[in-house]
C-alpha cells in the first residue's frame, strides 16, 4: 500500500510540474523581461513569442521562408501553423468563439470573413497602426484591395494577395485549330465546342463545379452580362442578365467540361488543365503556377493568358483582395503583432513574395520592373489590364456568406445535371431573399 | 484507518472514473445540446444566445432540405445495412468451414474494418476518380463504359453504400462467426438423420439458431450507419448538389459552416430521437422473436 502511495505521489508531482512549466511558458508572453529593453531599439521584441496561423497558400509558404529574417531583426520567436483553407476558417472561428488570445496574427479571406469576424469583435481595427510609420506608406495599397478589408469605415485587415479572374488557354491547340483567342462569351463557347473531344480525353473547358467553390467563379460571368448576386438589397439571381451569365458557365461545364466536374474545386480543375486535358481554364490569376510550373504541369510552356471574355455588358471580371492578414482583438501584445503585420506587408517583403509569384496589393511593387519578374510577360500584362477595372467583390455581400454560397451554387449544379436553370434560379432567388431579409431584420 | 475507509468505499471509488467520464463526456453534452436547441446563437462572443422557444424546431421541420436529408439518411442506412447483413452472414457461413489457409483469409478479410475511415475515404476518393481512378480502369478492362461514381448525383448514394459495405461487412461476419462457433451440434445430427440437404440445413437449422446473433449485429450496425459521418465528409461533403447529404452532414454544415448553433442542436436532438426510436424498435422486435422461438 505504501509503495503504491509513493508511486501515485510521484505521478502527481510530475503532473503538477508539467502544468506549472506550461503556465510559465504562457506567462512569458505577458511579461517582457526587463533587461532586454535596455539593449535599445535594435531588437525591441527580444524574447517575445508570436503565434501566426496561415493557409496552405503560396503566400503563406513564401512568408514562412522569410520569417527567420524577421526573427533575426526583431528577436521575436514566431510560431507558424498552417491549415487548409477551409480548416483555417473553422479553426479561427472556434478559437475566437472561445475567446482565445492566439493566434495573434492570421491570414484570412476578407470577402468571406471580414464582416462576420469584425461584427463578432474578433478583429482589431488597424487604423491607428497603419499611419504610425511614414515609411510604411499605406497610400501605396490599391484602393480596391483596401476597401475589401474595410468594414464600417474601419480598416480590419491588410490586403496581401489580390486576384483577378482571367482566362487561361492552350496556345498550341488554338494555333493548330486556327482559332483566335476568344474575346467574347460567344467566341469562348464556340472555341470550347470546337476543341472538345472526349474520346481523346480532351475537354473544351475546365473550371470549378463544386457547389460552394463555384460561386465566386460565376460572379464574373454574371457581371459581364449585367447581372449581380443582389442589387439594392434585393436578390438578383433570377434576372435575365444573371441567368444568362450562369447559363454560359453551366453550358461550358456541362457540354464541354471534364467528367466529374461537380466535385471539382480549383485544385482539381487546374489539374485537368495542367495535365493537358482541357483547352480552356478560367479562374484567378494567382494560382497560375499550378499550371506554369514544369514540375506540376505537362503543358507549362504552352499556356496563354487572356483578359476575361466580354458579355453583353463588356468584360467585367472580379478584381479583389482575396487574402489579407489581420490581428486578433485579444492579442496579448498588439505592438508585437503589428510589427509582424507591418513587416510582412512592407514594400520590401511584398516585393519578395511577389517575386515568388504572389500578386500583391502594393502599386509601387507592380510598377517596379522587379515586381513582375515572377510572372510570364503575358500574365503581367493581362493582370495590369484587369486591375484597371473590374468588380471589387466576387461573393455576395452578406453576413452569412457560407449559407449564401450554398444557395447560389446549387443553381449552377442543377443546371449542369440537366435541370432547368430558370426554375433553379427562381427557387434560389427566393431562398437568398429570405436570407437577406432575415439579416436586415436583425 | 485509511485502508478501512478505502475498503468501505471501494464500490464508489472504483466506479467513479467511469461515472465521471459518462457524466462529463456524454450526459453533459447531450443536455447542453438540448438546451442550445431552444436558442438562436451564431457563435458570436458579443451577441449572447437568444431564447427562441420552439422556433428552431418549427423552422427545421418546415425546411425542405431537412426532409431530403432524412430521406437520404434512411436510404443510405438501409441500403448499406441490408447488403452488408446478407453478405456478412453468407461470408461468415463460408468461412466457418475448415479449409487450408482459413486464418489467413479471415485476417485479410477483416482488414477494412480496422483501417481508419477517413484515410479509407481518401483512398476511395482516388478509386472513384472518373478519369484515372482504379474503378473506371477496372470497368474499362472488362469492357464496360466508365462511370462518374461519386461525381454523379444519381450514383453518389450507391457508391457511398458500396464503400460502407466494403468497410463494415467484416464486422457482421465477425459477430456471426462467433455465433456460429457456439451453435449446438444436436440439431444438425437430427437434420442429418432426417435426410436434410445442405441448403435445408442452412435455411431451417442454422438461420433460426443464428437469429438472435444476427439481430444483435444488425442493431449495432444500424446505430453506426445512421450516424456515419467520416467517409461521407472525406469524400463528398454531402455533394454533388446535396445528393449525399445525410442528417449528420447537414448538422455539421449548419453548425460549423453557417454558424447556426441553435438549428444544428435542434437537428441533433431530432436525430437523437430518431436513433433512440429505432433502437427501441429493434429491442422490441428482438424480444418478440425470442418469445416466439
Amino acid at each position: 500500500m505504501k509503495r503504491k502511495m509513493k508511486r501515485w505521489m510521484q505521478g502527481t508531482l510530475a503532473a503538477v510540474l508539467a502544468v506549472s512549466m506550461l503556465s510559465a511558458c504562457g506567462g512569458g508572453n505577458d511579461k517582457p523581461s526587463q533587461g532586454v529593453e535596455g539593449e535599445g531599439a535594435a531588437k525591441p521584441f527580444q524574447g517575445k513569442k508570436l503565434s501566426i496561423a496561415t493557409a496552405n497558400h503560396p503566400w503563406g509558404d513564401a512568408i514562412k521562408e522569410l520569417i527567420p529574417q524577421f526573427e533575426e531583426e526583431t528577436g521575436m520567436k514566431v510560431d507558424v501553423q498552417s491549415y487548409f483553407e477551409d480548416q483555417l476558417s473553422q479553426k479561427l472561428t472556434v478559437q475566437f468563439t472561445s475567446g482565445s488570445a492566439t493566434p495573434d496574427v492570421f491570414m484570412y479571406s476578407p470577402l468571406q470573413h471580414a464582416k462576420q469576424f469584425y461584427n463578432n469583435g474578433w478583429l482589431q481595427p488597424l487604423d491607428e497602426y497603419v499611419t504610425k510609420n511614414a515609411d510604411y506608406d499605406f497610400e501605396d495599397f490599391s484602393k480596391a484591395s483596401v476597401s475589401t478589408n474595410t468594414i464600417d469605415g474601419k480598416i480590419v485587415g491588410i490586403p496581401t494577395i489580390t486576384e483577378q479572374h482571367i482566362l487561361y488557354y492552350r496556345k498550341d491547340l488554338l494555333e493548330e485549330a486556327n482559332i483566335a483567342v476568344p474575346k467574347t462569351m460567344d467566341e469562348l463557347l464556340a472555341a470550347a465546342k470546337a476543341l472538345h473531344d472526349p474520346s481523346k480525353e480532351m475537354y473544351g473547358f475546365s473550371a470549378r463545379g463544386q457547389r460552394s467553390a463555384l460561386v465566386s467563379q460565376i460572379s464574373s460571368f454574371m457581371y459581364s452580362e449585367g447581372g449581380e448576386f443582389m442589387r439594392d438589397g434585393k436578390a438578383f439571381l433570377n434576372s435575365p442578365e444573371s441567368v444568362k451569365g450562369m447559363n454560359t458557365y453551366a453550358t461550358l461545364l456541362r457540354d464541354f467540361g471534364p467528367p466529374g466536374v461537380l466535385n471539382m474545386s480549383w485544385p482539381q480543375a487546374i489539374g485537368v488543365f495542367a495535365q493537358g486535358k482541357s483547352a480552356f481554364f478560367a479562374d484567378v490569376n494567382s494560382i497560375y503556377l499550378n499550371a506554369a510550373d514544369p514540375e506540376k504541369s505537362t503543358i507549362s510552356d504552352q499556356i496563354g493568358y487572356a483578359v476575361f471574355p466580354a458579355g453583353d455588358a463588356g468584360s467585367q471580371p472580379f478584381n479583389i483582395a482575396s487574402w489579407g492578414i489581420a490581428m486578433n482583438a485579444k492579442a496579448a501584445d498588439k505592438d508585437a503583432a503589428w510589427a509582424f503585420i507591418e513587416w510582412a506587408t512592407s514594400k520590401e517583403i511584398m516585393l519578395e513574395t511577389q517575386k515568388l509569384g504572389n500578386p500583391g496589393s502594393r502599386l509601387s511593387v507592380w510598377a517596379s520592373p522587379e515586381g513582375t519578374v515572377a510572372f510570364p510577360k503575358e500574365l503581367a500584362e493581362v493582370t495590369m489590364e484587369t486591375q484597371k477595372g473590374g468588380v471589387d467583390h466576387s461573393l455576395p455581400q452578406v453576413n452569412a456568406v457560407g449559407e449564401a454560397r450554398d444557395i447560389i451554387g446549387s443553381i449552377v449544379q442543377r443546371a449542369i445535371t440537366g435541370e432547368d436553370i430558370q426554375a433553379a434560379a427562381d427557387q434560389a432567388n427566393k431562398e437568398f431573399q429570405a436570407l437577406i431579409d432575415n439579416e436586415s431584420g436583425q | 484507518m485509511r485502508t478501512n475507509w478505502f475498503d468501505r468505499n471501494q464500490k464508489w471509488i472504483y466506479t467513479m472514473p467511469a461515472v465521471l467520464f459518462v457524466l462529463l463526456m456524454m450526459v453533459f453534452p447531450i443536455l447542453y445540446t438540448f438546451r442550445i436547441s431552444f436558442y438562436e446563437w451564431s457563435m458570436s462572443s458579443t451577441t449572447p444566445p437568444k431564447w427562441v422557444g420552439f422556433d428552431n424546431y418549427i423552422a427545421l421541420l418546415s425546411d425542405a432540405r431537412f426532409w431530403v436529408t432524412v430521406k437520404q439518411t434512411f436510404i443510405f442506412t438501409f441500403g448499406a445495412l441490408i447488403v452488408q447483413t446478407v453478405l456478412g452472414v453468407a461470408i461468415a457461413v463460408l468461412l466457418h468451414r475448415e479449409f487450408f489457409g482459413k486464418n489467413l483469409v479471415k485476417t485479410i478479410f477483416l482488414l477494412p474494418m480496422v483501417a481508419t475511415p477517413v484515410a479509407m475515404g481518401l483512398v476511395w476518393l482516388l478509386i472513384y476518380e472518373p478519369s484515372i481512378g482504379a474503378a473506371n480502369t477496372l470497368l474499362k478492362m472488362i469492357g464496360l463504359s466508365p462511370q462518374l461514381w461519386i461525381a454523379s448525383p444519381s450514383q453518389v448514394m450507391p457508391s457511398l453504400i458500396l464503400m460502407d459495405v466494403w468497410m463494415w461487412t467484416p464486422m457482421i461476419s465477425l459477430i456471426v462467426m462467433a455465433g456460429l462457433a457456439t451453435l449446438p451440434t444436436e440439431p444438425y445430427e437430427a437434420a442429418d438423420v432426417d435426410g436434410a440437404s445442405t441448403w435445408q440445413k442452412f435455411w431451417y437449422v442454422t438461420l433460426p439458431l443464428l437469429r438472435p446473433t444476427i439481430i444483435v449485429a444488425v442493431m449495432l450496425r444500424l446505430i453506426d450507419v445512421l450516424k456515419t459521418f467520416d467517409i461521407i465528409y472525406a469524400t463528398t461533403q454531402g455533394g454533388p448538389n446535396m445528393k449525399s447529404e445525410t442528417l449528420n452532414i447537414y448538422g455539421y454544415t449548419l453548425g460549423f459552416q453557417y454558424f447556426k448553433l441553435g438549428m444544428a442542436s435542434t437537428l441533433l436532438v431530432i436525430f437523437f430521437a430518431i436513433v433512440m426510436a429505432l433502437t427501441l424498435l429493434m429491442i422490441y422486435v428482438r424480444k418478440r422473436l425470442e418469445v416466439a422461438s
